[in-house]
């Protein structure tokens, strides 16, 4: 295995020539934990303003922000090969976890997504196989041959099906379709025909209609709500029309800081979690959405480069996948508080109030620093 | 593993991964962009749209309801205040479920169907979202614990404070004063919603209803700023309600009672009213009611049992009530026989205790009248008509003077129209002429109407508050004031549609002298041989310190509470004359003028004379007694 990697470095082109700086030495990347801390702090200052300017929630994030980046650092000491070998075993461990919910879950608002061990930990399974599914595909990918023939597709299809049918049950849509996303990347990462990917596509578009005898019914209520918040204004559409209402009353540059009137007199729901970008609209405007957009880009691109400087299948399929997997957190969160994707519990990264998605989120940059800052180095 | 290693190509993989990758970003650069187009699309092209949208959430305009103003007796005692009621209040837009909430709130409250629909009314009438709608008023500090307990589960119910109308006498002033009542739906059609906006209550009869609109005073508006579930934030503009304008009535406080003391259980009404300004000092009507009752709503089963009582309460007498003035206006009969010429002070007639028309074997009796002959009066000129309350002279009178000039100095006394200013239920009674019986009847006149109008007998009706007017331009020699409960702000009774009145000129003074004189013997000429005192002297003139000028009365009855489901007993009580009684005092410098009927009473001196002279004794010896109240409580 350790030839693999010595035999890799030439045929690599892509990978420039550098020095072992100071990130290396720590194995942290310093463009990239400067943004994720510039990013946190940017959300602190939103979250403060969401909780109507207590520091009792604000001490607790920063806490599990400082954890997270506790986390990352810690992950990323370890070489991917340890990860990438573990692989199959923390794959099972994750779907026992999952399946257990089934047994021992607790049940919050209709859907089972929590286990507790109570004094000990609460924390969501489905949020470890965020990371999880995307190592597991890495790892199967990593030494076959690309792009992938058909059975390795068939079964990495199967690998990403049983997590998400999993997670579709307990039921929570929103998680299943992200963490099916995040093992899709590795597949389209790993050179699955553009072909395949666009009939895949196509294929889902035509039977999406045929899905909606599938969803239950508070599922079919967002969709219709999204497409028309006012038939139920006080009942299913009100999220979305104070969330509307919140981001479009700020304007260009907002009313100002800790002065949104929508999050402060409580009009806005969840303003604190899911729907804190409204507050963020509302009292910064179009300009601090803006601004957050950018140091978004920022972070995702320094992913990109990471990626791409990954010097094998198992690193480069990973980090890509990671990488593109924030994205769609992204989109998912700002689509669905902007109305224009319907409301899935989806958080804003890095900015909305909770702890289990921080620590994944982190443990999932400690991978990419983990990968990147574990090369050999031709000196 | 051998054979994999070899088919790998490293280069192909590295191209495609880049080419994913890059393309990946692209199509991620682009999506980000879509979310900035949408945020430009909601902050700037649709921004005055969320603007508005946001404000509406926020600010609220809330009607701030004005203090209703105070009334006053004329010694300053309150007749009417505002005191704080707590009512349980739901504001519908913050309820979860309202059928759900009403069963919880049952359970807790006991409310009855009767309440929840009316609050179910009242929910429908209400005049914009989010205003809260009274569910139960009056809630008792227990019953505020038991709410307070599971309040948290009830989001949208509150308990608030609001100010009502409280009366602190209770039912002795109620027909003196009137009262308001909740604004109905009739009520709720014609008023104007703004001006009624934060107020429940409306003045519905007497003095609250003739003033309704200077005690009301002028709603205020704030601009709130309310938060998601309606609690107000911060007030961001306001305009303070404008309260209502403070009354001070004639009324006396301390006579109502003295009146009401003397008419004791017994139904019957007394009006005073103090001649100089023609002010109303008393007005009591028994039985009365606690209008506090009404201020809230009140239940059904106590209603029915006022409305229905065989009593009627709910009636005011005083100005409602129209009864036969009896006797007591042949002093007026009098003075217009002098003034017209057909009788003078000195012609007296022999009276044989009845009296015959021509041509008409119908007797007319007089009240001493007996089968065996020995009856009447005797020689009766006109001052003793007056004190004996001879019927016979007055039947002679009458005929001779005729219809209509009867009835026009009747009309100059204020009979047959509403003179009250400010009193809206205020009746006309009666002034029976030619006309009114051809349109009423379709009959002529007859000479017997003629003569039953002598004595105040036949169709001829008035209210007890006329009568008391009447006799207070008596006691004034012809002025006339117009009876008035309003003290303070004159300029608020000129606005007042009732019919003026002119003072009375062409009665001459010696007129005057000799009606008012026979009405003093009424009270004062005692001692004498049988049948030649005053009517009243034996029952009040006996050891009166000031001099009274009075005349008595009996009406038969009417019939303003009769029914058929009476027993034997009671029928008869409530078939007997109703008692009246007129009087004023001092002679010299009149101070208080009044009527008093006690229905059912009988004789009027025996009965109603009393009732009268107590209300007078107090009015006018009240600083005396009060001075023996103080040396009393001070002795204690």
């Amino acid at each position: 295995m350790s030839q693999d990697f010595v035999r890799q470095l030439p045929g690599s082109g892509l990978v420039t020539r550098r020095k072992a700086g100071l990130g290396d030495a720590v194995h942290l990347d310093v463009p990239m934990v400067l943004l994720l801390l510039t990013i946190s702090a940017y959300g602190l200052l939103i979250l403060y303003s969401a909780v109507g300017q207590q520091t009792a929630p604000v001490i607790s994030q920063s806490i599990k922000i400082l954890v997270g980046l506790g986390a990352m650092v810690v992950i990323a000491q370890i070489s991917p090969i340890f990860y990438m070998r573990l692989a199959p075993f923390i794959f099972l461990a994750a779907l026992v976890l999952l399946a257990m919910i089934y047994v021992f879950g607790v049940e919050v608002k209709g859907s089972r997504r929590w286990l507790r061990i109570p004094g000990v930990i609460n924390f969501q399974p489905s949020e470890i196989m965020k990371l999880v599914l995307p190592l597991i595909l890495a790892w199967y990918f990593h030494d076959r041959h690309l792009p992938p023939k058909a059975r390795h597709v068939f079964w990495s299809l199967v690998i990403i099906a049983i997590p998400v049918m999993l997670i579709a049950m307990q039921p929570d849509l929103g998680t299943s379709l992200i963490i099916a996303a995040s093992g899709l990347f590795v597949l389209l990462l790993a050179g699955v025909s553009w072909r395949l990917v666009f009939s895949a596509i196509g294929l889902a578009l035509v039977s999406a209609p045929a899905l909606w005898f599938v969803l239950r019914d508070y599922q079919r209520q967002r969709i219709l709500t999204l497409l028309d918040p006012e038939r139920d204004p006080l009942g299913a559409g009100w999220n979305i029309i104070q969330s509307k209402t919140a981001i479009g009353s700020g304007g260009l540059f907002g009313k100002g800081l800790f002065e949104g009137t929508q999050s402060h007199l409580d009009f806005l729901p969840e303003s604190q979690t899911d729907f804190i970008i409204a507050v963020l609209g509302e009292e910064l405007g179009l300009v601090g959405v803006v601004a957050l957009l950018i140091l978004y880009l920022l972070l995702i691109g320094r992913g990109v480069i990471l990626s791409l400087q990954a010097q094998d299948t198992f690193g480069r399929l990973l980090s890509g996948s990671i990488t593109f997997t924030f994205f769609v957190y992204v989109f998912v969160n700002i689509g669905m508080v902007s109305g224009i994707l319907p409301v899935v519990g989806v958080p804003l990264p890095l900015v909305s109030y909770g702890g289990t998605s921080i620590l994944t989120l982190f443990a999932g940059f400690g991978i990419l620093m983990s990968i990147h800052t574990h090369r050999r180095i031709t000196l | 593993m051998v054979e994999p290693l070899a088919l790998k190509d490293h280069t192909w993989e590295s191209r495609i991964f880049f080419e994913r990758i890059v393309v990946g970003f692209g199509i991620l650069v682009v999506l980000t962009l879509f979310l900035v187009a949408r945020f430009f699309y909601l902050q700037i092209v649709q921004y005055d749209v969320y603007a508005t949208l946001s404000d509406k959430n926020r600010i609220q305009v809330q009607p701030l309801p004005p203090i209703r103003g105070l009334i006053f007796d004329r010694n300053g005692e309150l007749l009417a205040d505002n005191s704080p009621s707590f009512n349980l209040v739901l504001t519908p837009e913050r309820v979860d479920d309202m059928d759900a909430t009403l069963a919880k709130l049952s359970a807790v409250l006991q409310l009855s169907d009767e309440e929840v629909q009316a609050f179910q009314k009242r929910l429908k009438r209400r005049p914009r979202p989010f205003e809260s709608v009274p569910l139960r008023f009056k809630l008792t500090q227990e019953e505020i614990a038991r709410f307070s307990v599971d309040r948290h589960a009830m989001p949208g119910v509150e308990v608030e404070a609001r100010l009502v109308r409280h009366y602190p006498k209770g039912d002795l002033m109620v027909h003196a004063v009137g009262s308001v009542r909740r604004i109905n739906e009739n009520d709720a059609r014609r008023l104007d919603p703004v001006a009624y906006s934060g107020t429940d209550h409306i003045g519905k009869i007497g003095v609250e209803r003739y003033y309704e609109s200077d005690l009301l005073g002028a709603v205020g508006y704030q601009q709130v700023e309310i938060d998601a579930r309606g609690k107000v934030m911060k007030i961001l503009e306001s305009d303070l309600p404008r309260p209502g304008k403070d009354l001070v009535l004639h009324v006396d406080s301390s006579l109502q009672q003295a009146a009401s003391d003397a008419l004791g259980d017994r139904r019957g009404t007394i009006v005073a009213i103090e001649p100089d300004t023609g002010g109303i000092l008393a007005m009591v009507s028994k039985p009365g009611y606690d209008p506090n009752l009404f201020v809230t709503g009140i239940d059904f089963a106590t209603y029915a049992s006022l409305r229905d009582s065989p009593d009627v309460p709910l009636f005011n007498r005083a100005l409602q009530g129209q009864y036969e003035p009896g006797s007591t206006i042949k002093p007026i009969i009098g003075l217009a026989g002098l003034v017209t010429g057909m009788t003078t002070a000195d012609y007296a007639i022999e009276d044989p205790g009845w009296f015959k028309l021509p041509n008409n074997e119908r007797l007319y009796r007089d009240w001493n009248w007996t089968s065996s002959g020995l009856g009447g009066h005797g020689l009766v000129n006109l001052e003793k008509a007056i004190y004996r309350s001879c019927n016979v002279y007055f039947y002679r009178l009458a005929v001779k003077m005729g219809i209509d000039r009867i009835d026009d100095y009747l009309a100059l006394f204020g009979f047959g129209v509403n003179t009250a200013l400010d009193l809206p239920e205020a009746r006309s009674g009666l002034l029976p002429t030619r006309e009114w019986k051809e349109d009423s009847r379709g009959l002529p006149w007859y000479p017997g109407d003629t003569v039953n109008i002598g004595i105040g007998q036949g169709d001829m009706l008035v209210t007890p508050l006329q009568l008391a007017t009447a006799v207070t331009v008596i006691a004034n020699r012809g002025r006339w004031v117009a009876p008035r409960m309003l003290k303070s702000g004159s300029d608020l009774l000129e606005r007042s549609s009732v019919t003026r009145m002119d003072s009375i000129e062409l009665i001459p003074d010696h007129v005057w002298d000799l009606v008012i004189g026979a009405m003093e013997k009424v009270v004062h000429r005692g001692n004498q041989v049988y049948g030649e005192n005053g009517t009243a002297w034996a029952y009040i003139g006996q050891d009166i310190p000031y001099r009274m000028a009075g005349k008595s009365g009996t009406a038969q009855v009417v019939g303003i509470a009769q029914g058929e489901e009476y027993n034997e007993e009671e029928l008869d009580e409530r078939q007997r004359k109703h008692a009246w009684f007129v009087a004023f005092a001092p002679v010299e410098k009149p101070e208080i003028a009044l009527a008093v009927l006690v229905e059912n009473g009988g004789g009027g001196s025996s009965v109603a004379a009393p009732v009268a002279r107590a209300v007078i004794d107090h009015h006018l010896l009240k600083n005396t007694a009060a001075k023996g109240r103080v040396v009393a409580s001070a002795t204690q």
